[in-house]
């Protein structure tokens, strides 16, 4: 693996794996008494946001500190970037509190590769601008592998003793890591999965990133959007383009909604949020079209009512707020495979 | 004891124990692990991935053979408590697998293949520790071949193996590597 997560593109089949396979064994700590490990102690990650964000930030906060890692929060807001300070002398200031890790978040598309050059710690993006966001990528491909490929087949811990009972209380030993080893790992991919991202992919992170890396993992990807809210230059992206949502949901695995980026418009992508609503969001009738197992994701925030109905975003398909318990234990494995190691000796002076 | 099996010499080296040598090992250390815990109640056999998990199994195997009684066995991952963490590229997890009764007030004995430096066994500590609270923790090793750096010993021990620091003991099983097998043989050397 590179030394920083600054795209998505960044990671190779193999390094997707890994962080992956390594998400999944960390899945565990949630279940226990104690869901902390000493791995990081000792090393300092900062939180530097530019941008607001809830869930991003907290996530790599409770990432950090469940690896015992130091972590010091920086927003924008109340600090000398205030005052005018640019990114560069803010970057040195973190650079001289020795900061081993730092996580970005920043309205400029870019700024996390900016900042790679100028720290001697790993770079995370958490998001910049309209560019990427590569763990939301890998936390939304490790919860389409946890749902569709059942992750680590059994997948026993979470949502209760359902299976167990049924099972017999000592089918533990001999079949689970009986002959032949352990359960398939580091093979299961998503090859063969169909993704479809619906909404506004032009001004999305989330969308770019994942079409990157769900392509890399064999998924295949398909932009169901108007076309004002598509980018140029998406002919060269990894995957199919439709700008007709409801002939695409029956062969779907998945549907992914994005936000509709208000914030970010400054001109008129489309009519009245009425009709994008009618065209492009998803609501009841539209969410029975979906084959039985499919599911429903979205990064979050949720304009409810704009892109995602009440109804959709509440049912047992949605998988939005398992997103979210997955975020930190993607976001942990990151961390410690980036940190946990030493590849690069020079890292201390 | 080794008379009868001729030493084959392969690409790892030289063959110290044999099948048949290690399957007698593991009944005999099933057997010490019955007497010791009393009968083997409240015993969970928990193997250090990758190597020790076969073989807590199959001791797991033996003592359910012997006594009628079924000994869970599951495994333990001790890489993120390993103290050389920094020393090595980030390593891949091994997989943590307990029995859903837990370990709280259980014998837990801990199974791995060598016992070397002893560091494997304290990060197996340290990691047990936030897992619960045995009542005792007990190891069994099917090689010790010393050198210890840390003050631990084995409770239960398959074969002592004197050995020269230089010297590489590899322990193949065939759940893992299709052949079981004790294999001594030089260091190879890092370019």
């Amino acid at each position: 693996m590179k030394r920083h997560l600054i795209s998505a593109a960044d990671l190779s089949r193999a390094d997707a794996l890994l962080i992956l396979d390594t998400a999944e064994e960390l899945a565990q700590l949630a279940d226990r008494p104690i869901k902390k490990l000493p791995t990081l102690r000792g090393r300092t990650v900062v939180n530097l946001f530019y941008e607001d964000s809830t869930r991003t930030r907290i996530s790599f906060e409770a990432a950090a500190k469940r690896l015992s890692a130091d972590v010091i929060n920086f927003s924008a807001k109340g600090s000398s970037v205030a005052k005018g300070e640019s990114l560069k002398d803010t970057a040195l200031t973190l650079e001289a509190m020795g900061a081993d890790a730092v996580v970005i978040r920043h309205p400029a598309s870019g700024a996390a590769h900016r900042l790679a050059g100028w720290v001697r710690g790993s770079v995370l993006n958490a998001g910049d601008g309209t560019h990427e966001h590569p763990t939301q990528a890998l936390l939304d491909a490790f919860t389409i592998r946890r749902r569709l490929m059942g992750g680590r087949r059994q997948g026993g811990s979470r949502g209760g003793q359902g299976g167990r009972g049924g099972l017999g209380g000592t089918v533990f030993p001999q079949n689970r890591v009986g002959p032949g080893g352990s359960p398939p790992r580091g093979n299961t991919a998503l090859d063969g999965i169909r993704v479809t991202i619906v909404g506004d992919v032009l001004h999305s992170r989330v969308a770019r990133s994942n079409v990157l890396l769900l392509s890399t993992l064999g998924a295949e990807v398909t932009l169901a959007a108007p076309p004002t809210l598509l980018p140029l230059a998406v002919g060269s992206w990894p995957c199919a383009v439709s700008y007709d949502l409801d002939s695409e949901l029956p062969k779907s695995d998945v549907v992914m909604m994005l936000r509709v980026q208000q914030e970010r418009m400054s001109a008129a992508y489309f009519p009245s949020v009425r009709e994008y609503s009618r065209r492009y969001g998803l609501d009841g009738a539209r969410m029975a079209r979906l084959p039985d197992h499919a599911i429903v994701m979205h990064p979050g925030p949720m304009n409810r009512g704009v892109e995602i109905a009440a109804e959709v975003a509440d049912s047992s398909r949605s998988t939005i707020v398992e997103q979210v318990a997955n975020g930190v234990t993607t976001r942990m494995a990151v961390l410690y495979l980036l940190l946990g190691g030493t590849e690069f000796p020079a890292v201390t002076q | 004891m080794c008379a009868a099996s001729s030493p084959v010499a392969g690409r790892d080296g030289l063959a110290v124990l044999d099948a048949e040598e290690i399957r007698r090992a593991l009944t005999r250390i099933a057997h010490e692990i019955l007497e010791r815990t009393h009968g083997g109640d409240e015993v969970i056999l928990l193997g250090i991935p990758t190597r020790g998990v076969p073989l807590a199994c199959r001791l797991a195997g033996r003592i359910g053979e012997f006594e009628k009684l079924v000994v869970p066995c599951g495994s333990l991952d001790v890489t993120m408590h390993r103290d050389d963490l920094r020393l090595h590229p980030a390593r891949a997890l091994g997989r943590t697998e307990l029995p859903p009764e837990g370990v709280d007030g259980k014998t837990v004995v801990l199974v791995d293949d060598v016992l070397y430096s002893g560091r494997t066994v304290r990060a197996a500590l340290d990691a047990l520790n936030d897992l619960g609270r045995p009542r005792a923790v007990q190891l069994a090793v099917l090689v010790d071949r010393g050198h210890r750096e840390l003050p631990i010993r084995a409770d239960y021990v398959g074969k002592n193996l004197p050995t020269s620091q230089r010297e590489v003991v590899r322990v193949l099983l065939a759940e893992v590597d299709g052949q079981d097998a004790v294999m001594i043989g030089e260091e190879e050397r890092q370019p």
